[in-house]
């Protein structure tokens, strides 16, 4: 415990420490304002335009599109990836596409989803969902494939039929793993939403990155960009937070 | 024997599909008594384990019948039969509770019957204590204790334990087999214990079967002669030595060809 509590407060320390090298750097010219502008003034900016409401939409806009994103991803990776898992030929057949899909930016789909989707919601979702799944899917298999062979067995003497087994056995056996896919998963579906948005888009926080980078505007870019980052830090630490209670409970001894 | 017929194999052969064909076990010819404990022991490989399986109807014989209270079996676990793996399988998941009372889960039982079940396997496993906590707050040999609770509220006519105290150090296992005895009297259930300890199966069973190398068939059948209120403190009675020389003598040779070295 003392040891955790140690680590958590050199972590932050370095982080203090490096806001506070880079706050001094800008304000004594070591770093041109006009390239980045004072941690402090990234953080009052941000403050600002969540205090008048200006980013109001387009939080709503790019979050309710990684939700949805993350969502699809979860479901259809989970349902794919048990269903790779239960066939050995599919299984064959997948595996190095799989593990050959990372070097695939799918960024360079975004053009013909756009020309099929329209200019919406719907192609930042489905660039979201390609960019998210794959690490699903690979958890998934990863998951399933540690399940103890003990357990199925277990099963089928308690007489589970294939839900009640998939439910109550495999995805709690498979959680620790599952959970790398759900932090993955997030990651890829923010990334892959903002980066939509970045592109093309006409909305959501992305586009207002993207904007205010046209227009010059460092306070409203940076503002911006700090908000995305804190989101994404904390969306992920509380899922590294749900994780480790879970590891935590299977491992104390 | 014990009672009437409750396991019986007749000319049971399981052979695996290769290439080259792996003939596993058999033919083997079995009855096993209603409430006997009867236990099996044999060299490594021999295919005690496939035995099992093939009496709880995880696993198919490739010919023969293997039949449970006069009904064949056909490839799924049958009502009334608890198994107790060789491996730790309880759920890390789930608390020490929840997992005696996974079993229950599907039942139809009223809520109170289901915790008093629940409640009774707890005590009877001296697991009171430990009720809230997790698996991985348990030793290993509490852990198969859990296990054994968790057929125990199934109320079992026919136990399967396959090597439950393989990963287990000697005390802790003379005294699981106590526990395993009590349990046995509790439900009159019908044993059938698979294990490689000769001193195990000597003290506990009604009749041990032995063995041949693979393809396992057996080549002795010792009976006990034990009381039926007996506990591990049958290791100190001289009939205890004769038995386990018994066993070993049988198993002696078979053991030496499982290691590919003549007698």
């Amino acid at each position: 415990m003392k040891r955790r509590r140690a680590v958590v407060l050199v972590r932050a320390a370095v982080l203090a420490g490096s806001i506070l090298v880079l706050e001094a750097c800008c304000r004594t010219g070591i770093i041109d304002p006009l390239t980045v502008i004072p941690p402090s003034a990234m953080f009052a900016s941000m403050i600002d335009r969540i205090g008048s409401g200006e980013l109001n939409e387009s939080v709503f806009s790019t979050f309710s599109t990684i939700l949805l994103a993350f969502t699809l991803a979860i479901g259809c990776g989970t349902l794919a990836g048990a269903m790779i898992h239960r066939s050995t030929r599919l299984r064959d057949v997948v595996d190095p596409l799989l593990a050959s899909y990372y070097s695939v930016p799918t960024f360079i789909f975004y053009p013909l989803l756009v020309a099929l989707l329209g200019l919406g919601k719907a192609p930042l979702v489905v660039l979201g969902v390609l960019s998210a799944t794959p690490a699903v899917v690979i958890s998934t298999l990863s998951g399933f494939d540690g399940v103890a062979p003990v357990l199925l067995k277990l099963a089928r003497v308690h007489h589970l039929g294939p839900a009640r087994t998939l439910w109550w056995i495999v995805l709690p056996a498979a959680l620790p793993r599952l959970f790398t896919g759900l932090k993955l998963a997030l990651s890829y579906a923010l990334i892959g939403v903002i980066a939509g948005e970045f592109i093309l888009s006409g909305t959501g926080l992305g586009y207002d990155i993207s904007f205010a980078y046209q227009s010059f505007d460092n306070r409203a870019m940076y503002g911006t960009m700090l908000f995305v980052l804190l989101v994404a830090v904390i969306a992920n630490g509380f899922l590294y937070s749900w994780e480790g209670r879970l590891a935590r409970r299977r491992s104390r001894g | 024997m014990t009672g009437h017929s409750h396991v019986e194999l007749n000319e049971v052969v399981r052979s695996y599909d290769g290439p080259p064909v792996v003939h596993a076990l058999g033919p083997i010819d079995l009855v096993i008594g209603r409430g006997e404990f009867f236990s099996v022991v044999g060299p490594s490989g021999c295919g005690k384990s496939t035995l099992l399986e093939l009496v709880s109807g995880l696993a198919r014989p490739s010919s023969g019948s293997v039949r449970f209270e006069g009904k064949q079996l056909q490839a799924e676990v049958p009502d009334g039969v608890g198994v107790v793996f060789q491996e730790d399988s309880s759920m890390p998941w789930l608390s020490v509770r929840q997992n005696v009372g996974f079993g229950l889960r599907t039942s139809a039982l009223p809520q109170k019957e289901i915790a008093e079940r629940v409640d009774h396997a707890i005590s009877f496993m001296g697991l009171a204590e430990f009720a809230d906590h997790y698996p991985a707050q348990l030793s290993g040999g509490m852990r198969q204790r859990v296990c054994i609770a968790r057929t125990l509220v199934l109320r079992p006519r026919l136990i399967l334990l396959d090597e439950p105290f393989g990963a287990l150090d000697q005390q802790t296992r003379l005294l699981m087999g106590d526990e395993l005895l009590r349990l046995w009297r509790e439900t009159n259930a019908t044993v059938l214990l698979i294990t490689h300890a000769l001193d195990e199966a000597a003290m506990l069973s009604d009749r041990v079967g032995v063995m041949s190398a693979r393809p396992g068939r057996f080549i002795d059948m010792v009976e006990t002669g034990w009381p039926h209120d007996r506990d591990s403190r049958v290791v100190t009675d001289a009939q205890f030595g004769r038995l386990t020389a018994r066993l070993w003598s049988s198993l002696r040779e078979e053991s030496l060809k499982t290691m590919g070295r003549a007698a």
